[in-house]
């Protein structure tokens, strides 16, 4: 028996929580990417990308009798960076077979993918293994358009062809993903690395990249793994880890009851929170897998393999262990800048500028990081909750840090030229502040902004030093309590002095000198 | 040796209506023709290669030209695309839901 | 005039066109009119054609638009051999996809399709200069024997009206024999060419497997289908199929001839290995008497031409064939047939429901297919299906893929000693009309000689080689000046790529035996 799978999915109120925690989630994750060719993966229509329905389509895409598919050379080129990126183990041979069911979307009656001689297998990206790499050919699209007179009385929809057989590498981890946050970081991961790679344009709004999540659960110290289930397109980085919270709920809920977890494959809505079964129950599944006829085996050859390995750019993780061991970055400086690669490719930009004074490595990623992204604002493009989208919404990965200085004002050379002048002290950091602020409203030289507003750094002179005298006298009680021991009392000197100095002077100078004034 | 839920799950896996008085007709032909076909169930096939294309299994030919350049090639214009369909709208196929 | 350009093969047609002896045009005309008149016939007539062109080429209508997406043809081997087509009209099987013109496949499910592309193997030989004259009967979707699968009526035997042409490509057989056109395009699955060219005493080619492209083709067995000839007499099979051959960018499985195919010109067989292999006798039933008579004739011909023939050969496999053959043929079938959905084109069944207006989609799918599909594709379908199914994959497809492997490599044990295989091409001659519907496995054993080959991919071709005197011939057409007897076909088959050797080897024989390929013209 199995709780019926339409129940709302809300957390259990009176479940005790020594109880719930004795349930460990196992959780796998299969991940569709649109591969970046200019044609489809059997025939020679360009891809689609929301031209008007069935513009994109040929004999070969529309299954029109007699014709054939042919695979398309640059899609098991990007299948083979990508399998290098992950270092899996190549098939010198791949062999594509077809999976035979019935489905408006699907023109030929089986879709051709690729079975059991895959093109990668084996491989990992960080913490998670990875099963296997493979082609395959995208469903069309089925558009509903309700009732229609064409079919009196009953539900209609249109099937669009454009979409179908664009080129797809599926992705296959091991279960080895243990939490809804580690799934949707980890996702976040296996995204900014492929969009390094140039293999797919990841972009989430166009459904370029998506995912199933397959999630059991077993007692916590079990090394057995429990019944899973495959929840089906969890469509943006929040609903995976919405979905796949309200599915562990639901298997615990089902588990605490003392029954049985069912196999199946699942729908999450995100409006509802609620899970439901995507197959009714009589449909029981036999794909009738064979070898594809119409499609010789894929024989990688040494061209092929070194055309992949000279396509493979560094990795976000090895660009993090690098920035840590050359440039002594902290780590966690080091893997912003890495898993947001547009920050790391300013950062780079900025450090190759040639600024003089130079600016120290860990003092312009923290300016890159913390000051210049922040200024720039959040990512514009908000996911959208259109219907048919499967897409994984695009966000920003940690959601303060802000968007692409490669868009704003700020030269990387600007931005290296006033790090380095704060690190010699020839601006104080807040004065350098007002500069940024500056630079990204209207751009420019910082080195002429300073001159020009006249906010380079007093040093410790005579200039300096008749401002804090002035600055003591006329805070004489403030003055009294220094000298009497209350240090913290210095305050409203400091402060009068940067009031005057507009933030020229640096802080801790000017709180040595009024220290020294007051004989303390 | 095929019975009648047996031909009809088959029937529904390939998306075949049969009429009741076909039913019986059907499972007793398919019977006749397995008993032909499972001879090849006398032979001794262990250790042998199934082979699934007669061409990549002979040496004589290059079979890495298989795959395909890159490069576009015209569509069919919609209306052609469209033209042998049995419904239409809306510049689509139309078709049944599925999930109706 | 008329009856000196029907006495004309294609070759002579070519050449006389090509030395201003005859008109183009009005050979088209001349065929044009002579299929007209058996399409209008309809059954009164003997059926061979789906479609016949209203227009001589040259004039409005024939204009080539050409929508396909075509990658260009970079790795043609060899210009074509021997003269250009000429003109000579070409009569296609309808399962080739030709533009403008109906491409049924001999199916309901296909009435009136019209696709919007020329198959490859059509459009060289149109470049070649042979016009589309019609399109040719055929068992639904390749499926038969017999070309009685067809929805537009059974094709009959132009040597008896009562017997049927063999199939599937019965309509192209029959065709050539009967006169109403000079050649014909055939597919051959597991014997759809050269049982039909045996059945009606003509000449049939199935090429090695990839030879020539599959693009526009609907498809039966993708493993296996291969496009050929079908001709008065060899040279016209070696001139059609040098036009047709050669690697196709958009059919992955095509390939590069090795060789050139020349205009076979031998007239002696010195030297040639010719082996007969033990495993003659199929199981449950056995050749008639008359081909046995006229294949034993045949062979001491090839002796007296300086042949080796050789008795000691053995295909130990090959009585397996047909099984292995009857397990992977219908599992392609079933999934390359499940694109008739309703969907795109062809039929869709109304609805059906006994609910007013409800018609959902599991409905449309299940009644278009009932009505649109005859019974022996159904019945393949769902053979294939279920041998494809969870729990069967490896008892059947797994292991007929296997034998086909074991078949294979008795081929090329046998050609390391012989040069050429020699069977009958079919166990009978043409049969009556109904006699083998009723039990479909007395139906697929015409095939028995034939379908090893298909498995292997080898090369082989049926040639005319007699008359059996056993049947009696009932209503002949033209055939009364020939007296009795039906025709009988050698079956000579070579390794992969051999077809020169085979063509030279069956013209040889083919002047020995001296058949008369025009006894049935009507
Ligand atoms: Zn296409």
């Amino acid at each position: 028996m199995s709780e019926p799978a339409t129940t709302p999915t809300q957390p259990p109120e009176g479940g005790s929580p020594k109880q719930k925690d004795s349930y460990e989630a196992v959780i796998g994750l299969e991940i569709h990417v649109q591969l970046a060719t200019v044609t489809k993966m059997f025939c020679g229509c360009e891809l689609s990308f929301g031209e008007p329905p069935n513009t994109r389509t040929c004999p070969v895409c529309l299954g029109l009798p007699g014709s054939l598919p042919v695979a398309n050379a640059h899609a098991v080129h990007l299948g083979l960076v990508i399998g290098l990126a992950l270092g899996c183990e190549l098939a010198p041979r791949s062999v594509f077979h077809r999976k035979n069911y019935f489905y408006p979307d699907l023109p030929k009656g089986y879709q051709i993918s690729q079975y059991d001689e895959p093109l990668c297998r084996g491989g990992a990206l960080g913490e998670v293994r990875i099963r296997r790499v493979h082609l395959e050919e995208d469903a069309a699209k089925l558009i509903h358009v309700g009732s229609s007179g064409r079919i009196h009385g009953s539900d209609a929809s249109i099937v669009d062809f454009n979409r179908g057989g664009t080129p797809l590498a599926e992705i296959v981890t091991e279960p080895d993903l243990r939490t809804p946050e580690q799934a949707s970081e980890w996702l976040k991961l296996l995204r900014t690395t492929l969009r390094q790679l140039g293999v797919s344009d990841v972009n989430m709004e166009e459904g370029s990249l998506r995912c199933d999540a397959n999630i059991s659960l077993r007692p916590a110290c079990s090394a057995e793994l429990g019944t899973k289930t495959e929840l089906k397109n969890v469509n943006s980085f929040r609903f995976i880890e919405r979905g796949i919270r309200a599915e562990i709920a639901r298997q615990e809920r089902i588990l605490h009851a003392g029954r049985q977890v069912v196999q199946e494959t699942l729908h999450y809505d995100p409006a509802s929170d609620r899970i439901t079964s995507l197959r009714s129950k009589e449909e029981a599944h036999d794909y009738r897998y064979f070898p594809e006829p119409d499609l010789l085996p894929v024989a990688i050859d040494q061209h092929m393999l070194a055309a992949a390995r000279q396509a493979l750019s560094e990795l976000p993780s090895e660009r993090a262990a690098r920035f840590q061991r050359q440039l002594a970055l902290s780590l966690e400086t080091a893997q912003l800048l890495s898993f947001r690669s547009e920050l790391g490719d300013y950062f780079e930009a900025a450090l190759a500028a040639g600024a003089d004074p130079a600016p120290p490595a860990q003092a312009l990623a923290n300016w890159v990081t913390g000051e210049l992204a922040p200024r720039l604002g959040g990512y514009g493009r908000e996911h959208d909750d259109r219907g048919g989208g499967s897409a994984v919404a695009d966000e920003p990965v940690d959601g303060g840090v802000g968007g692409d200085p490669v868009n704003s004002r700020v030269t990387p050379a600007a931005l290296a030229a006033l790090v380095g002048m704060t690190a010699a002290k020839q601006v104080s950091v807040g004065a350098a502040r007002q500069v940024l602020d500056r630079l990204i409203a209207e751009g420019g030289d910082p080195r002429a902004i300073v001159e020009a507003e006249g906010l380079a750094a007093m040093d410790g002179g005579d200039e300096l030093a008749a401002i804090v005298a002035a600055a003591i006298a006329a805070n004489a009680d403030a003055a009294q309590r220094v000298r009497e021991g209350n240090a913290k009392a210095v305050g409203p000197i400091v402060g009068q002095v940067m009031r005057q100095t507009r933030g020229r002077a640096d802080g801790t100078e000017v709180a040595r000198l009024v220290n020294e004034q007051l004989g303390v | 040796m095929i019975g009648r839920d047996e031909v009809l799950h088959v029937a529904r896996l390939a998306r075949l209506a049969l009429a009741e008085e076909e039913i019986e007709p059907m499972a007793r032909e398919l019977s006749a023709v397995l008993e032909h076909v499972e001879r090849i169930g006398e032979l001794d096939l262990d250790g042998v290669q199934p082979t699934s294309h007669v061409v990549a299994s002979s040496s004589k030919v290059d079979v890495t030209r298989a795959l395909r350049p890159d490069e576009p090639r015209p569509c069919l214009p919609r209306e052609v695309a469209l033209a042998q369909a049995p419904a239409v709208s809306d510049g689509g196929f139309l078709v049944p839901s599925p999930q109706a | 005039m008329s009856a000196e350009v029907l006495a004309l093969s294609a070759a002579q047609a070519s050449a006389a066109i090509g030395a201003g002896e005859l008109d183009a045009g009005e050979l088209f005309s001349f065929y044009r009119e002579r299929a007209e008149a058996d399409r209008e016939a309809g059954q009164e007539g003997l059926n061979c054609f789906t479609w016949v062109a209203r227009e001589a080429p040259g004039k409005a209508g024939t204009r080539v638009r050409e929508t396909v997406p075509h990658w260009p043809d970079t790795v043609r081997m060899h210009e074509s051999a021997g003269s250009s087509l000429a003109g000579v009209p070409l009569a296609v099987k309808d399962l080739f996809c030709t533009e403008d013109a109906p491409s049924q496949s001999g199916s309901r499910m296909l009435e009136g399709y019209t696709p919007p592309y020329t198959a490859s193997a059509v459009a060289r030989l149109r470049e070649a200069g042979a016009p589309l004259l019609a399109k040719t009967n055929q068992d639904e979707f390749a499926m038969g024997s017999s070309t009685e699968n067809s929805a537009f009526g059974p094709t009959l035997n132009p040597w008896d009206r009562t017997r049927v042409p063999g199939g599937s490509s019965g309509g192209s057989a029959a065709a050539v024999a009967a006169g109403l056109a000079p050649w014909a395009l055939g597919t051959d699955t597991g014997g759809s060419i050269r049982q039909p060219a045996s059945l009606c005493g003509v000449v049939g080619l199935k090429p090695t497997y990839g030879s020539v492209s599959r693009y526009g083709m609907i498809a039966f067995a993708s493993s296996l289908d291969q496009a050929g000839p079908l001709t008065r007499d060899v040279t016209d099979a070696a001139l059609m199929l040098a036009h047709m051959i050669g690697r196709d960018a958009c059919d992955a499985t095509s390939l590069a001839h090795p060789q050139q195919i020349a205009l076979p010109s031998a007239e002696r067989l010195d030297g040639v290995r010719i082996g007969v292999p033990a495993e003659l006798e199929p199981e449950g039933s056995s050749i008639e008497d008359g081909v046995r008579r006229c294949f034993h004739r045949a062979l001491a011909l090839a002796e007296e031409l300086g042949a080796q023939v050789n008795t000691d050969i053995s295909l130990p496999h090959a009585p397996y064939g047909l099984s292995a053959y009857y397990i992977l043929a219908p599992a392609e079938a079933s999934s390359n047939l499940a694109r008739f959905d309703g969907v795109r084109y062809g039929l869709r069944a109304a609805s059906s429901s006994k609910v007013e207006g409800a018609t959902d989609l599991l409905d449309m799918y299940t009644r278009t297919r009932h009505d649109g599909f005859g019974r022996e594709v159904k019945r393949r379908i769902m053979l294939g299906t279920y041998a494809l199914s969870s729990g069967y994959y490896e008892a059947y497809y797994g292991r007929a893929q296997k034998v086909r492997t074991k078949i294979a490599e008795d081929f090329a044990t046998a050609f390391a000693s012989v040069d050429l295989i020699a069977t009958p091409t079919s166990p009978g001659v043409a049969f009556a009309l109904g006699e083998k519907t009723a039990d479909p496995w007395s139906m697929y054993l015409s095939d028995y000689f034939t379908v090893p080959m298909s498995l292997a991919g080898i090369p082989a071709i049926s040639i005319p080689c007699g008359l059996s005197d056993e049947h009696a011939r009932a209503g002949a057409n033209g055939a009364e000046a020939n007296g009795s007897g039906l025709p009988v076909g050698l079956q000579l088959a070579g390794p992969a790529f051999s077809e020169n050797k085979l063509l030279d080897a069956a013209h040889a024989l083919e002047r020995a035996i001296a058949f008369d390929s025009t006894a049935a013209h009507v």
